[in-house]
C-alpha cells in the first residue's frame, strides 16, 4: 500500500489515557493513540497483551477505570454497547461470535437491525412496511453475500461452516450495519494462505470502497505490515510502539518485545 | 413421491422469503387446512372433540407461545401455568364485570393482562441467566397460585373458590357444542401460528434467536436486550395467556386454581422440548405427543385386556412419561420437528438419498 | 421477644433442613452443571424405599441397621443408573435438555418408588424423640418452645452439612469433583474419570436426600408431598448461589427463618398462606440485586 497516495481524514478515534483493570488485574495501562478517517490501524502485540481488551473498551463492552475514548468529536467515558452501534461501530471477535442457530442469511440480517423501523403490529402481519423492509434489506444483504462470495451457503445454519467461512460471515454481518469503524480482533487467526489473501482482500476492498475506518487486531506480522496505515504495539497493557510499519520494523522496544532480547 | 424442488426457481427476494417456498409446501398447508376445517368437523365425535383435538388445540397454541420464549429467545420458563391462569382469570373477570364486552375481547384482554405480568416477571431476565431466571419464573407460579386461591375477588367471591362459565356467545352465535368450540379454537390456533411465523422470521424474531445464540454480539450489534427479552417474555405470555382463557373456557368450562399448576407448567415445557425448541410445528407436534400420551397409556390395559387399579395405572403412566422423555432426550435432543425435518430433507433427495 | 424467638428458632430448624436438600442440588449442579430437579423425587424415593423395608425386615435382628444398608446400596444403584443412562447419552448436550431430563426423572422415581412401595401415608419411627421442651428459660419469661425432634434433625442435619462441606474442601475426591465442576474437558484430561465422579455426587446427593427425607418423614409421615419439597428447596438455590455449599447452608437458614417470620408477621394482613411464595419472593427480591447469589461467583462474560 502507497501511503502518499491514500487520503486520511479528521481524527476519527482517540483514546486518551486508557486504562483498565479487572480486580488486581490490570489489562490496559494508560493507553494513548488517535485513529484517522479512513485508515487502516493495525493493533499487535503478544498474547495477553490487551488488545482485545482496547477493542472492548472502544465499542463499550469493558468501561475504563481511566481515560476516554473521543469519537467523532464526542468525548465519552462509558457506553453500553448498543450505542457503540447506532453510532457506526461494528465489530467482528477472536473466537467467533456469529449466532449459531441461524442461518447465513440471518446472522448478516441480524446486521440490519439498526436500520429498521417496521411496528410491532406490521411485523406481526408481515405486511406494509415490515415487509418492504424485509425484501429492501435482503437486497442489501444479497450484496455483502456477493462481496464476500459465499451464495452458496447462505441457507446454512452457521454451526455447520468451516472456520474459515465463518470468520467471512462474521465479517459480513458487521458490514451490513455499514459501520463507519470496524473493529476486527484477529480476522485471519487459524486460516491457511490462500484464506489469509482473500480476507486482506475483502478488508482493503471494504476500506476503499466503502472508505470504512478499520482497527484490527492480527498476529500475522507480514499481513499487518502489508494491510495497515500505521501499527500500535502493546505489551503488557502499556503501549510501547506507535507509527507505520516501516518505523515500526525499526523500532528498538518493539522488536525485543517479539524477540525477548532484554538489553 | 413428488416432493421435488426441481425447477421452482425463486425469481425475486419477496418469492424467496415466502413462509413456503415450495410449491409442495404450500399444498401440503392447503390439504391440512381442509382436513382440519372440513373434513374432521364432518367425521369426529363429540368425545374425540372433546377429549382430543379441543385440548391438542388449545395447548399447541401454549405450546408455541412457550417455544417463542424458550425456544426462540432462549429464556426459559416455568411459569407457563401461571400466565394461562392470569390469562383465565382476567377474561373470566372482564367477562363478568363488563357483561357488555364481546367475549373475543375478554380473551383478548385476557392474553394481554399476562403480557403485563409477563413483561413484569421478564425484569429479572435483564439480570439474571439461565436456570436462575428458571427459578426466579418458578416464582411467578406460587405467586399466581396463592393469589388466585385466596384473593375472593378474582373469583368473584364463590364459596369453593372454583368457577363454573356458560358457554361464550359472540353476536347471538353459542359455542355450545364441541364442534363449534373446536372451529373457534382452530380459528385462533391458525391466526396466531401465523402471526408467530411472521414474527420469527422478521426483524423481531432474529433479535431473538441473536439473543438466544450470543447476547454478547447481539448488543454489540445493536439489538437492545431489554428490548429482545421483554419483547419476548411479552409475546409469548401474550400467546399463553389467550391459551388460559380458551381453556377454562372452552374446553374447561369450570375450573379451581389447581387447574393451572406447576404440572401445567412443566407439560408446557415438556411439549416444546420434546416438538423441538426453536420451531413452530414443533410446538405444535409436542402439544400432539404430551396430550395424546397420557390417554393413550390410560387406554393401554384396557386393549391389552389387562386389569390394573387406577392407583397403578397412574403411577406407570408417571414411569413412563418419564423414561419416554430421557430417551426422547437422548435420542433426538432437537425434537419431533427435527424428524419431521429430517423426512422432509430426504424426501427431497428421494430416491437418490447422495 | 419470647415468642419471636420461637418463631425464628423453629423456622430456622426447618431452614437446617431446606439447606440439607439445596446442598443436594448443589453438590450436582458443582459437579456436572446439571440442574437436578429430580431431588425431590429422590426424597421420596429414598424415604418410601427405608420405611418400607423398615416393615418388611421388622421382625430381624437390626431392622433400622439393615433397612439402611440396603436403602443406601439402592441410591447407589440409582446413581449408577443414572449416569449409565442418562447423563452418559446426555453428555455434551445443553444444560436445559439435561435439566429437562432430570424432570424426566423425577415423574419416572415418583412413578416408579410408588408402584414398587405403594403410595399411602406411612408413618416413620426410628426412635427421634417427639414431643416439645422448653430451652432458655433464663434468657426469655417463661422459655422457648421447641419440639424436640426439630432439635434433633437440626442437630443430624447441621452434621451432615459439615461433614459434606470438609469432604468437598479436604479430600481428594473433594478437590477432583471442584475440578470438574471448572471444566469438563479440562479436568478429563488431567485424567480424572467424568463418570467415576458423576456416580459420586448422585450416590452423595443420593444419601443426602435419604436423611432428609427420613427426617422429614419421620415428623409429616412418608408420602407423596416429600416430592414438593425440593420445590421449597430452590429459593435456597438462587439465594445462596447454585454453586455455593456455604450459600445453601446460609441461604436455608435465611429462607427458614423469613417464611416463618412472615407467615406469622405479614401473613395475617393479606390473608395468610404466604410462605407458599413468600421466600420465592424474597429470593428474587434479593436475585435484582445480586444476580449471582450470595455467594456465587461473578462470571465474566469474555468476547
Amino acid at each position: 500500500m502507497n501511503d502518499t497516495e491514500r487520503k486520511l481524514g479528521p481524527t476519527i478515534l482517540k483514546a486518551d489515557n486508557i486504562s483498565l483493570a479487572f480486580g488486581g488485574v490490570k489489562a490496559l495501562t494508560d493507553i494513548s493513540f488517535e485513529v484517522k478517517e479512513h485508515e487502516i490501524l493495525a493493533i499487535i502485540g503478544p498474547n495477553g497483551a490487551g488488545k482485545s481488551s482496547m477493542l472492548n473498551v472502544i465499542n463499550g463492552v469493558y468501561h475504563p477505570n481511566a481515560g476516554s475514548v473521543t469519537y467523532r468529536g464526542n468525548v465519552r467515558q462509558q457506553m453500553k454497547p448498543h450505542e457503540a452501534a447506532t453510532q457506526g461501530i461494528a465489530r467482528t471477535f477472536q473466537n467467533i461470535a456469529l449466532f449459531k442457530g441461524m442461518s447465513v442469511l440471518d446472522n448478516i440480517m441480524t446486521g440490519r437491525t439498526l436500520k429498521m423501523h417496521a411496528g410491532f403490529l406490521a411485523q406481526c402481519l408481515y405486511v406494509g412496511r415490515a415487509r418492504n423492509e424485509e425484501i429492501q434489506h435482503r437486497k442489501k444483504v444479497e450484496e455483502i453475500i456477493d462481496f464476500l462470495q459465499i451464495q452458496s451457503i447462505r441457507k446454512t445454519p452457521v454451526g455447520r461452516l468451516p472456520y474459515g467461512l465463518q470468520k467471512r460471515v462474521e465479517l459480513g454481518r458487521a458490514l451490513a450495519s455499514e459501520p463507519v469503524l470496524l473493529l476486527l480482533d484477529e480476522p485471519m487467526a487459524g486460516m491457511n494462505i490462500e484464506e489469509k489473501e482473500d480476507m486482506s482482500r475483502f478488508i482493503l476492498d471494504v476500506n476503499d470502497e466503502f472508505g470504512t475506518t478499520i482497527v484490527l487486531i492480527e498476529h500475522d506480522m507480514g499481513v499487518v505490515m502489508d494491510l495497515s496505515d500505521r501499527i500500535v504495539v502493546l505489551d503488557y497493557g502499556k503501549k510501547i510502539g506507535d507509527g507505520t510499519p516501516t518505523e515500526i520494523r525499526n523500532n528498538k522496544e518493539v522488536i525485543d518485545a517479539y524477540l525477548g532480547v532484554s538489553d | 413421491m413428488f416432493y421435488r424442488e426441481a425447477g421452482q426457481f425463486k425469481t425475486s427476494y419477496k418469492a424467496d422469503q415466502a413462509v413456503f417456498p415450495i410449491f409442495q409446501d404450500r399444498i401440503f398447508v392447503a390439504i391440512w387446512l381442509f382436513l382440519g376445517f372440513v373434513v374432521v368437523p364432518m367425521l369426529a365425535n363429540e368425545y374425540v372433540f372433546r377429549a382430543i383435538f379441543i385440548p391438542v388445540i388449545i395447548m399447541a397454541l401454549a405450546a408455541i407461545g412457550l417455544n417463542l420464549l424458550v425456544g426462540y429467545c432462549g429464556q426459559v420458563s416455568l411459569g407457563s401455568g401461571a400466565f394461562m391462569a392470569v390469562g383465565a382469570y382476567a377474561a373470566y373477570n372482564f367477562m363478568i364485570r363488563i357483561p357488555e364486552l364481546n367475549p373475543l375481547i375478554c380473551f383478548l384482554l385476557g392474553g394481554l393482562s399476562a403480557t403485563v405480568v409477563g413483561v413484569i416477571f421478564g425484569i429479572p431476565s435483564l439480570r439474571i441467566k439461565g436456570f436462575y431466571l428458571a427459578v426466579a419464573t418458578l416464582a411467578l407460579q406460587f405467586f399466581t397460585d396463592w393469589t388466585f386461591s385466596r384473593i375472593d375477588w378474582f373469583t368473584n367471591y364463590t364459596p369453593s373458590g372454583s368457577i363454573a362459565v356458560q358457554p361464550v356467545e359472540v353476536w347471538g352465535f353459542v359455542f355450545d357444542s364441541p364442534i363449534r368450540k373446536y372451529l373457534l379454537c382452530l380459528t385462533v390456533l391458525v391466526i396466531f401460528t401465523v402471526i408467530a411465523k411472521n414474527l420469527v422470521r422478521g426483524r423481531i424474531g432474529r433479535a431473538w434467536m441473536a439473543t438466544r445464540d450470543m447476547d454478547v454480539a447481539a448488543e454489540i450489534i445493536g439489538i437492545r436486550p431489554i428490548y429482545a427479552k421483554l419483547s419476548a417474555f411479552a409475546v409469548s405470555s401474550f400467546f399463553i395467556g389467550v391459551a388460559g382463557a380458551l381453556w377454562a373456557y372452552v374446553h374447561l368450562g369450570s375450573w379451581e386454581p389447581l387447574a393451572f399448576d406447576i404440572n401445567l407448567s412443566f407439560s408446557i415445557l415438556f411439549m416444546v422440548i420434546i416438538g423441538g425448541l426453536g420451531s413452530i410445528v414443533g410446538g405444535m407436534l409436542g402439544a400432539t405427543f404430551i396430550t395424546l400420551l397420557p390417554l393413550f397409556l390410560n387406554q393401554l390395559p384396557i386393549w391389552l385386556g389387562i386389569n390394573m387399579s387406577t392407583a397403578m395405572v397412574s403411577h406407570l403412566e408417571y414411569m413412563i412419561f418419564g423414561g419416554l422423555i430421557i430417551f426422547f432426550l437422548a435420542v433426538e435432543p432437537l425434537g419431533l420437528a427435527r424428524i419431521w425435518q429430517i423426512t422432509k430433507e430426504k424426501l427431497r433427495l428421494w430416491p437418490f438419498p447422495h | 421477644m419470647g415468642f419471636f424467638v420461637e418463631v425464628l428458632l423453629s423456622g430456622l430448624m426447618a431452614g437446617v433442613l431446606y439447606s440439607l436438600v439445596a446442598l443436594g442440588f448443589v453438590l450436582i449442579f458443582k459437579a456436572s452443571g446439571v440442574f437436578n430437579f429430580a431431588q425431590g423425587a429422590m426424597v421420596l424415593f429414598a424415604a418410601l424405599t427405608f420405611v418400607r423395608l423398615l416393615d418388611i425386615l421388622k421382625d430381624s435382628f437390626a431392622p433400622i441397621t439393615l433397612s439402611l444398608i440396603i436403602t443406601i446400596a439402592m441410591m447407589v444403584m440409582l446413581a449408577m443408573a443414572i449416569e449409565r443412562l442418562v447423563l452418559r447419552p446426555l453428555v455434551n448436550q445443553p444444560g436445559i435438555s439435561l435439566f429437562m431430563a432430570t424432570l424426566g426423572i423425577a415423574y419416572f422415581l415418583d412413578g416408579f418408588g410408588q408402584t414398587l412401595w405403594g403410595s399411602d401415608i406411612y408413618t416413620l419411627d426410628i426412635g427421634i424423640p417427639k414431643g416439645s421442651i422448653f430451652i432458655l428459660e433464663s434468657v426469655f419469661d417463661g422459655g422457648v418452645l421447641v419440639a424436640k425432634e426439630d432439635l434433633v434433625a437440626t442437630v443430624i442435619a447441621g452434621l451432615l452439612v459439615v461433614t459434606l462441606a470438609i469432604f468437598f474442601q479436604k479430600t481428594r475426591i473433594g478437590r477432583a469433583l471442584r475440578a470438574v465442576a471448572d471444566d469438563h474437558q479440562a479436568a478429563q484430561s488431567i485424567g480424572i474419570p467424568l463418570n467415576y465422579i458423576w456416580v459420586i455426587v448422585w450416590t452423595v446427593a443420593g444419601l443426602v436426600a435419604l436423611v432428609a427425607g427420613v427426617i422429614w418423614g419421620s415428623k409429616l409421615g412418608v408420602q407423596f408431598s416429600l416430592s414438593l419439597i425440593a420445590l421449597k428447596a430452590l429459593p435456597v438455590l438462587i439465594l445462596g448461589g447454585f454453586e455455593s455449599v456455604l450459600g445453601a447452608v446460609i441461604g436455608g437458614l435465611i429462607i427458614g427463618a423469613g417464611e416463618k417470620l412472615s407467615e406469622i408477621y405479614i401473613g395475617p394482613y393479606v390473608g395468610g398462606g404466604i410462605e407458599y411464595w413468600f421466600a420465592y419472593m424474597l429470593a428474587l427480591g434479593f436475585l435484582m440485586f445480586r444476580p449471582q447469589g450470595l455467594f456465587g461467583e461473578v462470571h465474566i462474560d469474555r468476547v
